[in-house]
């Protein structure tokens, strides 16, 4: 028992705090320097209606289906960026990180002699993934060298075991049809609606027994009519992707990857101890350690859960490209990864984002690419826009951040 | 940790028999620093023992060395009478000790909840946050406490004020199944109104059986909630007294003044 005997609670008939108490509170936290997602849904508005306004197929069913698979492999990598980024640390391996899985399962899948079954491939990809992110959090932990400078290492050494694995070959085209499907094939139509269905059900009945078990317990809930619109919200969301995507060739099975990962991930990190752990460890390192917190083990799971979602981006990137070739890895993934995360709202001085900010920042990023694609626009130009784009999503965390200072919220 | 609780039996022990912790000849060196020499110092259940001395007297210092955050290089620890080997902020809170910090330990990002249970997080049987049981027993606890000035325990640690991390601190502490609660520099950052409210918290936790460590430099203070004090300076345990039976003038004086059994080097004109 506690020292202190408390009074008995007394569970008032399930209290609800006041729309307008809700609506205080959310204003308290922009001002406070608590943006959210608001700045970014804002931006992915002004990308649309400029895009649409330069050139009217940007907004059309089928190049809403090219963006999901080509922002994909993007969000995949940022969520493990994400856990990253929340300790207050950098992975700058994560683009040869995923090279190095897309190319083995590429090379254990050639029908070559040594066939392993696909999920056997799978999974050995994967599991390297682990070991390579728990490889580099044990040498920054362990040795006590910066993350920057370890992963700049891993991505040099990284690239060199992308090349080493490929040796002569030069391409290995993918030659297995479950790993293809990942990103060619599509959820029959009927059966992405039920999918619809069954994810804002599955939403409902989770915010739904929140508000039952807080009611019996005594606790305020927040006002039905937020909670409604929240369900509503989704089912109106995710029913008009699925509308728009069922007018071209059907949702992909990609985004229904991404959709599971990401309440995975998300239940992790804000539903388990672990989780929490993560979050104490990015705020304030110390207190963490002072509650017992081991804050090492900590980081090295995040840094293997990164490079497993590395693996994963990478594994996709593959089966989109159904190929891998010496320059597996390299090009915009590393960059735009780690903008995605950055771009989506996680704080880069840690202990603030939420997995969604991997998706919400990769959305942003495939629009520009492949907005500024339809336009007919360069490479070149491209990247100058991203940068432009993540420069002004750091702005924005810092300035948020020297709002939190100000409003006494260091 | 060599020795395990007996499940806080004991609390209700009068003061004056073993006492709940001791510390005998305990020596901590940081390289060339001596941080502490030789250190004795003994904390009984039921009453309220101070710890005071100047700026780097060792105060902080010898929390930690209880707290396990640091190890000590010589001496022991005594816990029921019993030695103990106290390795880490685990083995201490194993035993029943909690401590609030001078820097208080909050992690800025987390909500009251999250940090008044940060590493001790209730769990579901599905291993999910439970934190419905959270939320209920932090507000039980703050209630309990008379801490009414926060808004909400889901609002994050960095909107509040100086007195209501402390609050959050000490609530934090004794919510647990804790025998000893320390308290570094408690009322250093507070209001008048803040003040009085965590000295009665520290007289209310000694009422209930508690023994109780204060660290303080405010002997206004002191003298109010104290039964014992323990001057340190330098690293040395130079004067006791029974708080009943000293003035405030003796106290200042063992802290600036009192006679040191080893004279340390260089460091000694260092002390402001
Ligand atoms: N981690 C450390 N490394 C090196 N020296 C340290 C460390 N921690 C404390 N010291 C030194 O030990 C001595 C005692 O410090 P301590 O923090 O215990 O003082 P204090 O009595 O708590 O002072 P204050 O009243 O200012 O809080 C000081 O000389 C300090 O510089
Ligand atoms: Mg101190």
């Amino acid at each position: 028992m506690s020292a202190i005997t408390p009074p008995l609670p007394t569970p008032a008939a399930a209290p609800t705090a006041t729309i307008g108490a809700y609506a205080r509170r959310w204003l308290d936290n922009v001002r406070g320097g608590e943006l959210g997602s608001l700045p970014i849904i804002l931006g992915l508005l002004i990308i649309a209606v400029v895009f649409q306004v330069q050139n009217d197929r940007f907004l059309t069913a089928g190049n809403f289906v090219n963006l999901m698979v080509q922002g994909a492999p993007f969000a995949l990598v940022a969520m493990g960026i994400v856990f990253v980024l929340l300790l207050g640390e950098i992975d700058l391996s994560v683009g040869y990180v995923s090279g190095v899985g897309g190319v083995l399962t590429a090379l254990l899948l050639l029908p070559d002699g040594s066939t392993v079954p696909t999920s056997v491939a799978i999974v050995a990809a994967l599991g390297s993934g682990v070991l390579i992110g728990a490889l580099h959090g044990v040498v920054i932990t362990k040795v006590g060298i910066p993350s920057f400078v370890v992963t700049l290492a891993g991505l040099l050494a990284w690239n060199g075991v992308v090349l080493l694995l490929i040796g002569s070959r030069g391409t290995v085209v993918l030659q297995d049809d479950f790993v293809i499907g990942f990103a060619n094939d599509f959820v029959p139509k009927g059966a992405a609606w039920v999918l619809m269905l069954l994810a804002v059900a599955g939403y409902a009945g989770v915010q739904l027994w929140g508000l039952r078990k807080r009611a019996s317990a005594g606790l305020v809930n927040d006002p039905l009519l937020i909670i409604g619109l929240r369900i509503v919200g989704l089912l109106v969301a995710l029913g008009f992707v699925v509308w728009v995507v069922n007018q071209d060739r059907g949702l992909p099975y990609v985004a229904v990857l991404v959709g599971v990962l990401l309440v995975f991930w998300t239940y992790v990190l804000r539903r388990t101890r672990f989780g929490r752990h993560v979050y104490a460890v990015g705020g304030n390192a110390e207190a963490a350690r002072r509650a017992g917190i081991d804050v090492d083990r900590i980081k090295i799971i995040c840094f293997a859960i990164c490079s497993l979602m590395a693996v994963v981006g990478g594994i996709v990137l593959a089966s989109r490209l159904r190929s891998v070739d010496t320059n597996a890895g390299g090009g915009a993934i590393l960059l735009y990864s780690i903008a995605a995360a950055v771009i989506g709202g996680t704080s880069l001085f840690g202990g603030r984002g939420h997995i969604k900010a991997a998706l919400l920042g990769a959305l942003v990023i495939a629009s520009i690419d492949n907005g500024l694609g339809l336009l007919g626009l360069s490479s070149g130009t491209k990247f100058v826009v991203t940068g432009v784009v993540l420069l002004l999503a750091v702005a924005v965390d810092s300035i948020s951040r020297r709002g939190r200072e100000q409003s006494g919220r260091a | 940790m060599t020795e395990t609780t007996d499940a806080g039996g004991s609390r209700e022990r009068s003061p004056g028999a073993v006492p709940i912790l001791e510390l005998r000849g305990v020596s901590k060196r940081f390289g060339a620093v001596q941080a502490l020499h030789e250190v004795n110092f003994d904390v009984r259940a039921g009453e309220v023992t101070a710890l005071v001395g100047d700026n780097g007297a060792g105060k902080s210092v010898t929390i930690k060395c209880i707290a396990g955050i640091y190890p000590i290089d010589e001496g022991e620890i005594l816990w029921d009478g019993r030695p103990v080997t106290i390795s880490g902020p685990k083995d201490s809170a194993a035993l029943g000790i909690e401590i609030v910090y001078q820097d208080l330990a909050l992690a800025d990002n987390l909500d009251v909840v999250q940090n008044m249970y940060l590493g001790r997080e209730e769990v579901t049987p599905l291993r999910a946050l439970d934190e419905t049981k959270m939320e209920r027993r932090c507000s039980e606890t703050l209630a309990s406490l008379s801490v009414t000035t926060i808004r909400s325990v889901r609002q994050t640690v960095a909107g509040l004020s100086g007195g209501q991390r402390q609050s959050i601190a000490v609530a934090k502490a004794v919510m647990w199944n804790s025998r000893l609660v320390i308290l570094d520099e408690p009322t250093a950052a507070l209001g008048v109104a803040q003040t009085r409210q965590v000295l009665d918290l520290v007289k209310r936790l000694a009422e209930q059986g508690l023994a109780v460590m204060l660290v303080s430099h405010n002997l206004h203070d002191i003298f109010e909630v104290a039964d014992n004090i323990t001057v340190l300076r330098l690293g040395q345990d130079v004067a006791r007294f029974k708080t009943s039976e000293t003035t405030q003038r003796e106290v200042v004086e063992a802290i600036t003044a009192g006679t040191l059994s080893t004279v340390p080097g260089q460091e000694e004109e260092v002390q402001a």
